[in-house]
């Protein structure tokens, strides 16, 4: 049989990879298809992962469902952007609207972990008006989460995923201190701090889930760079080395190579299961519960494809919401050159952060934004200087020439949701012959003075440092979230506080597609923090007598 | 073409049995520098479109061997590995590829009365540059939006093959593979013994000595 992890399952016949341990297992329960378990989770990422494991760990019986391969880092992963796309969710995608989004590596992962086995590892938490951007901020939706009970598994989260960060974290409210102390800064994150502090913004080194010290069988980080195309040592906290292996423990299941097409909903309206695919067939799974957690595209794509007769636009979308208020986040950035050698790509690429515009609201916009220090490898960098610059030919070659002297400042920043960014169904069918997503995206007018703002802030943070030949990068973005709000009434959201869907009581969203604003930071801590508290709060009611199962 | 070597005698291959590669690392750059040098997917002549077109992109220096970048386009093709997105105005890469190439091709015969790959590179250009620009004689181009094709795909794919190929590392000084060794000495200006050493104006004879010693 094959050891190709993308042709062959590997977690099957009583064991899963042992991802520490080059050719070694560990033991896997399973469950037969025939008798519901306790509960489906749909995807392994930054929600399916903690939530896996956390109902394992309170005895639930779980299968942990990933389309993607299992894959075993340290033998798997080449230092090779090229061959290491293997981890993105390359399937296809209809991407149109005024400013149709960029997939693939930014915003996708097609592997047991999801997309953390790829992200940059940046561990930030929201703002905590960002809970109440409507009533405090005047902008937005008001989520039903208070900052105070997320603050909590915040630091339950930072704990599990074992986040290097800084002493004192200088923006926000207290926080405990990170449990990792903080990475060693490179020459690009140098720059970034220069120029804040030439600007009188406040600098920080970036919380990240890359441990600076042995954690178990993760060894420190060895600065290898190659961090968003897959970590080799497991020094990246990672789903696939952090939760996934504590679910393993506890009894859950992993399938991987198992691709859901289709929620089943029994005569009472109720999820009895899942369809899914793997190694050729179709087969059904029964569960009690179904929690879907396949991010901001597959999600709602996954609620539309599963329609039946009793719910003709899908399940849960009773609302119409289903695939609605889709947000990415900006993504631009300003490069330049230093006279002195940089070597960018050494280390982790974010090292260096300034909040300072998600906590200032001294600004002609609504929402906030951070940058950080940059560090992109040669395709990458490629694809930005060929895409904004529009440079070809000879001149690509020449201006390529001066990688190691490159320095960068790249924002993250809030995109506001509207509903008519969203997913749909397309005509077209995939491999599995399923309808693929259309993501329809529109820049706003808040959206764009965003941009512009935080432009000019980052050419002046290195204009002030010296750089030269500074040019800006105006068109990415990033990361997603939307698609099945969360929120307090049926008529306005998908899901309530528990991420439990208003219309199929069994039936859960568990990933950043329950975001109703997206905040100017990477969205994952946040997820695994909701993913925590959802897991907390599913035990509570049941114990309470509150889910009949 | 002359060019100045800013990393004269930096060759990461050299790096190949070092701790900076793996087995994994090993085996796809492997199977890089072995692609199939000859057309699988596409026909002869939209091949021989293909490869005056990667050479305009891309133009290489004749003082080494040159980067196959077609033959990574095709075999881009020949496996269907696509980027997880595609524009709704575009149609799937296999077929985007073939139209273009086609329209390419047309254009050239259209305007010149050559294939595109017997004309001048200054008439290359600008077929490539009305293409970027959305100035493309619409009618051979039967429906697909140029500029678009000349962004997603031409820009896109033929840059990412250049760049993923240790060749042009060498150029940009690029350390390329990094694992399990990583780096140490992560302060602006220092150089890990494993990182190339860039030539200022005259001491590249000096520089040249120490990039051999890059291991």
């Amino acid at each position: 049989m094959s050891d190709d992890p993308l042709i062959t399952p590997r977690a099957a016949r009583g064991r899963a990879p042992d991802v520490f341990h080059p050719g070694a297992w560990v033991p896997m329960k399973e469950y037969p298809q025939r008798e519901p378990v306790d509960f489906v989770v749909i995807g392994t990422g930054a929600g399916g992962g903690p939530l896996i494991a956390r109902l394992a760990e309170y005895g639930y019986s779980v299968i942990g469902f990933d389309a993607g391969p299992y894959f075993r880092p340290l033998e798997d992963f080449a230092s090779d952007e090229a061959s290491q796309s293997q981890l993105f969710w390359t399937d296809e995608r209809l991407v149109d609207g005024a400013n149709p989004l960029k997939m693939g590596a930014n915003n996708s992962g097609r592997a047991v972990g999801g997309s953390t086995v790829h992200y940059a590892m940046v561990s930030l938490r929201f703002r905590p008006e960002w809970f109440r951007s409507r009533t405090l901020l005047g902008y937005g939706t008001d989520w039903p989460l208070d900052w105070r009970e997320m603050w909590r598994y915040y630091a339950q989260a930072e704990h599990d995923l074992s986040i290097a960060g800084p002493v004192s974290y200088p923006w926000g409210p207290k926080r405990p201190r990170y449990p990792y102390r903080a990475h060693e800064i490179n020459g690009a994150a140098e720059v970034l701090a220069r120029g804040a502090e030439a600007m009188g913004y406040k600098w920080a080194e970036t919380p990240l889930a890359t441990v600076s010290a042995p954690r178990g069988d993760s060894p420190s980080c060895v600065y290898r760079g190659f961090c968003r195309v897959g970590c080799s040592t497991n020094a990246k906290q990672s789903q696939l080395v952090t939760y996934i292996p504590r679910a393993l423990a506890a009894g859950a299941e992993i399938r991987d190579l198992a691709m859901v097409g289709r929620i089943e909903v029994d005569a009472a309206g109720r999820a009895c299961g899942v369809h899914y695919h793997r190694n050729g067939a179709w087969h059904f799974q029964a569960a009690r519960n179904v929690i879907v957690a396949g991010y901001a595209i597959e999600t709602p794509r996954l609620l539309l494809n599963s329609a039946t007769d009793r719910f003709r636009d899908g399940l849960a979308n009773s609302s119409g919401l289903v695939g609605r208020y889709l947000m990415t986040q900006s993504n631009q950035a300003v490069y330049g050159v230093m006279d002195e050698m940089v070597r960018w790509n050494k280390g982790p690429p974010s090292l260096t952060i300034t909040e300072h515009w998600n906590y200032d609201d001294r600004k002609d916009f609504h929402g906030g934004y951070c940058w950080m220090a940059q560090g992109p490898l040669p395709v990458e960098w490629s694809a930005a200087m060929s895409g904004s610059r529009k440079l070809w030919g000879a001149p690509l070659r020449e201006k390529m020439a001066d990688y190691n002297h490159q320095v960068g400042l790249k924002m993250v920043g809030e995109m506001l949701p509207h509903p008519d960014n969203r997913v749909s169904l397309a005509n077209e069918k995939d491999r599995y012959g399923l309808p693929v997503a259309r993501v329809t995206y529109s820049w706003h007018d808040n959206d764009k003075a965003m941009i512009q703002h935080a432009l000019g802030e980052m050419q002046r943070s290195l204009e002030l440092v010296g750089a030269k030949d500074i040019w800006r990068q105006e068109n990415d973005t990033n990361h997603l979230a939307g698609t099945a709000r969360m929120g307090n009434d049926r008529k306005s959201s998908v899901v309530n506080a528990d991420c439990r869907s208003w219309d199929i009581p069994n039936l859960w969203i568990c990933d950043g597609s329950v975001f109703p604003t997206t905040g100017g930071v990477n969205p994952s801590l946040t997820i695994t923090a909701i993913a925590l508290r959802t897991a907390d709060r599913i035990q509570m009611l049941q114990q309470t007598g509150q889910l009949n199962f | 073409m002359t060019e100045r070597n800013r990393y004269p005698g930096y060759d990461v291959m050299a790096k190949r049995h070092s701790l900076s590669w793996n087995d994994a690392t090993r085996k796809v750059m492997d199977a890089r520098l072995g692609v199939p040098r000859e057309p699988r997917f596409l026909r002869q002549m939209e091949w021989d479109t293909l490869v005056a077109i990667c050479e305009r992109i891309i133009p290489q220096p004749q003082n080494r061997p040159p980067i196959p970048l077609a033959a990574y386009i095709d075999q881009k093709l020949q496996n269907d590995a696509r980027n997880g997105f595609r524009n709704a105005a575009l149609p799937p890469q296999r077929e985007a590829w073939k139209k273009g190439l086609a329209a390419f091709e047309a254009e050239a015969c259209l305007r010149y009365e050559h294939s595109f790959h017997n004309l001048k590179e200054r008439q290359q250009d600008e077929l490539l540059h009305r293409a970027e620009t959305g100035q493309s004689d619409a009618s051979v181009w039967s429906g697909m939006d140029a500029s678009l094709f000349f962004s997603e795909h031409v820009m896109s794919d033929i840059i990412a093959a250049y760049y993923a190929h240790p060749t042009s590392w060498n150029e940009i000084g690029f350390g390329g593979p990094a694992g399990p060794r990583g780096y140490v000495r992560m302060q602006n200006g220092r150089r890990d013994p494993w990182e190339p050493v860039e030539a200022g104006p005259g001491d590249e004879t000096r520089v040249r000595r120490e990039n051999q010693r890059v291991r």
